[in-house]
């Protein structure tokens, strides 16, 4: 289809093809507006879920609820304080940082610096990568379940206290759950690391050799230093996922209610994201634990959202500094 | 020294590979006897009196009564003698039901409908806690599809045209922050969309449609696109925003303006990347637990109406695994219900993923 332009019109005009433009101009117009609503209404109804939830839950929050310690029980509104779940979200992250990144760096770096793009396994690795991504977080959870406590726990009880009746290992437990976590967030780790390394220019690595460097400590001193925005961006993105991710841990680790706070790895532990559910679905008395579970998820979301808003603000700096590296290469 | 080290790098490199042939390995481990047929819950083996009790020896009770070596030590004769009379009388009841012979856990039954005594017709039923239990999958398939495909006619229109008037149409001082805030949407964890729906979605519902039970397949699937919206957007803006800056530039100095640039030269362009943004938005909707465990009402009912509650497969495996027993024929239908999830995901990641790269390849070629 032709689209015809006003000044062709003027020359050659008919009034049928002045009316043709007059329409093609409407409907330019009209579907930029359609567009630009449907815009407007994606971040409207962002708005209003923050809205909503920072409205009922601010009422709700108070310094005694945030870190006042255990009840006795799940739903006593008035005596439980967030301060477990947010021990045990705090502590399940730490975890999974601690395998996830090493792991995840590692590929990375694997795949930018040392292996042939064009090999079998590094087609192999993307590929996993890729779909590792897109499994359903309750996937995870069966894994979890299947290999960490069935196979790996049990086997590892089985190994060291065979005699002993209650199970060590093969039961869920706070290091299973974030082992799961870990396997669950290496994708995005490794994708931000990678993109990472891939924006460093070749002179970087060009100007290290040139002054003598090996290639570990390319690696080490000039590399590594200078994607650290980058492997951080990584870092909070998983950690951010990681936090309120819910459907892995049901099996692995979060508990309903546990008495104590988690401080060995293979404790149960209370999760923020998991209480929240529970608070939401199972609660007998709805009334009074609406106010509480608001208050749990604007702690949550405070604490997804936060993170997600430093990795904007590092990308805008890493951005900054690749125009830089831009306008010297150039 | 530096091949040893890029060797072990290798290694650790390749965990990604090895985990996805794990994941899928540990699945379909618990899964397999229901594929191959083997498990069959009319087997109830022989059943015995319990004045037996004191003849067997210590490895059959253990066998017979379904007990691990820890289970079994913690109990004393009493106990086991209480547990033989339990099965003893649950065996003498079932034996009043016909229907307690068949297998259930059988592709028939797991498939077709049946006439279960007590229902008017023969019926697709879910009920895998009962005398005996049912363990027909088309309930849960139809839930997840009716979820699903409400999140996808939700989320698609609204990412598409986000995607559209953010990378072809607005300013580029709104694109910077618009884009970083739609992706914010994507921070939100899945609880709190759940949380949401559940309680201001649902009752927002009801009074605009006045449906009949406030939790149902709508809630659910406007809940899902929600977490679909930010999926198809990035995906699609990417695809688009790939496209050579001469295109567009080509269609504009002809006279278009920049809407048909956008209509009749980039989305025909960008085209493969946004059907693989709607298939990754389909990927991501029907492996989403947390939302449609709390909004979607959970009724394994068959039906095709939105205003019906209805239970998905996600959340099905969320809301019963706790209870199954380790290695019956419950919990390896629900590992079961994991595989199928676990295929289809990993289907549609793997065209989307092909057709991205494509599109990328070809986008390269051409700026």
């Amino acid at each position: 289809m032709s689209v015809s332009s006003p000044q062709f019109n003027t020359q050659w005009g008919t009034s049928s093809s002045n009316r043709q433009a007059r329409q093609l101009h409407l409907v330019s117009r009209g579907m930029t507006l359609v567009t630009g609503l449907a815009t407007f209404f994606v971040i409207a109804i962002l708005l209003t879920v923050l809205a909503d939830i920072v409205y009922h839950g601010w009422s709700a929050l108070s310094w005694n609820f945030l870190f006042s310690g255990i009840g006795t029980d799940s739903f006593e509104s008035g005596q439980l304080g967030l301060l477990p779940m947010m021990i045990g979200t705090v502590f399940k992250v730490f975890l999974m940082t601690l395998v996830v990144m090493p792991v995840g760096v590692i590929t990375a770096l694997y795949l930018t610096e040392y292996a042939n793009p064009q090999s079998l396994l590094t087609r192999m690795i993307h590929s996993a990568v890729n779909n590792l991504a897109g499994v359903p977080s309750i996937i995870f959870g069966l894994f979890g379940w299947g290999f960490f406590i069935k196979f790996m726990g049990v086997g590892l009880d089985e190994a060291f206290s065979p005699n002993n009746p209650e199970p060590v290992w093969g039961k869920p437990a706070i290091l299973w759950a974030s082992m799961t976590l870990a396997i669950m967030t290496l994708p995005v780790v490794i994708v931000t690391t990678e993109e990472a390394l891939k924006s460093l220019p070749d002179g970087l690595r060009y100007a290290s050799y040139a002054l003598g460097a090996s290639r570990l400590q390319t690696l080490f001193k000039v590399l590594l230093p200078q994607a650290m925005p980058g492997i951080l961006t990584g870092a909070i993105l998983a950690i951010g996922r990681a936090a309120g991710e819910v459907a892995p841990l049901l099996f692995t680790g979060a508990a309903y209610y546990t008495a104590a706070y988690p401080w060995k790895l293979n404790d149960e532990f209370m999760d923020l994201g998991y209480h929240i559910y529970i608070l939401a679905t199972q609660s007998p008395d709805v009334e009074n634990t609406t106010p509480v579970a608001y208050a749990t998820v604007l702690v949550l979301l405070a604490l997804t959202l936060g993170l997600n808003l430093m990795t904007i603000l590092i990308r805008a700096r890493i951005r900054h500094r690749y125009k830089q590296y831009q306008a010297v290469d150039g | 020294m530096d091949k040893l080290f890029e060797l072990g790098m290798a290694g650790i490199a390749s965990s990604a590979t090895i985990f996805i042939f794990l994941i899928f390995l540990f699945v379909v481990k618990e899964a397999l006897p229901v594929f191959l047929g083997h498990v069959d819950t009319s087997k109830g083996g022989e059943i015995l009196s319990p004045d037996q009790l004191e003849r067997m020896n210590p490895g059959d009770v253990k066998e017979y009564l379904e007990l691990t070596n820890e289970q079994y030590r913690r109990l004393d004769q009493d106990a086991l003698r209480l547990m033989m009379e339990v099965k003893y009388q649950a065996a003498q009841d079932m034996a009043t039901d016909p229907q307690a012979g068949l297998n259930t856990a059988s592709w028939e039954h797991m498939i077709f409908p049946y006439q279960w005594t007590g229902y008017e017709q023969p019926g697709y039923i879910w009920q895998p806690v009962s005398s005996v239990p049912k363990f027909n999958l088309i309930p849960l398939l139809i839930g997840s599809l009716k979820t699903t495909l409400v999140a996808l006619l939700f989320a698609t229109p609204l990412a598409l045209g986000a995607a559209v008037f953010v990378s072809q149409l607005c300013p580029s001082r709104f694109r910077e922050w618009i884009k970083p805030s739609i992706e914010l949407l994507a921070g939100i964890p899945s609880v709190v969309l759940g949380f949401f729906a559940l309680m201001v979605l649902a009752g927002f519902l009801d009074r605009v449609f006045g449906v009949q039970t406030q939790l149902n397949a709508s809630v659910a699937g406007i809940a899902l696109g929600l977490a679909v919206i930010p999926i198809i957007f990035s995906i699609s803006e990417d695809a688009l925003s790939s496209v050579p800056r001469h295109y567009s530039e080509s269609a504009l100095a002809l006279g278009s303006s920049p809407w048909f640039a956008a209509w009749k030269v980039v989305i025909p362009a960008a085209f493969p990347g946004i059907v693989a943004a709607i298939v990754l938005g389909f990927g991501r909707a029907i492996g989403e637990t947390m939302i449609v465990l709390m909004a979607s009402g959970n009724a394994s009912i068959v039906s095709w109406n939105l205003g019906d509650s209805t239970r998905t497969m996600t959340a099905t495996i969320a809301a019963e695994m706790a209870e199954t027993v380790f290695g019956d024929p419950h919990y390896r239908i629900l590992f079961m219900l994991g595989v199928m999830l676990f295929v289809i995901t990993f289907c549609s990641n793997w065209i989307a993923g092909v057709v991205i790269q494509r599109l990328k390849h070809k986008m390269e070629a051409a700026g």
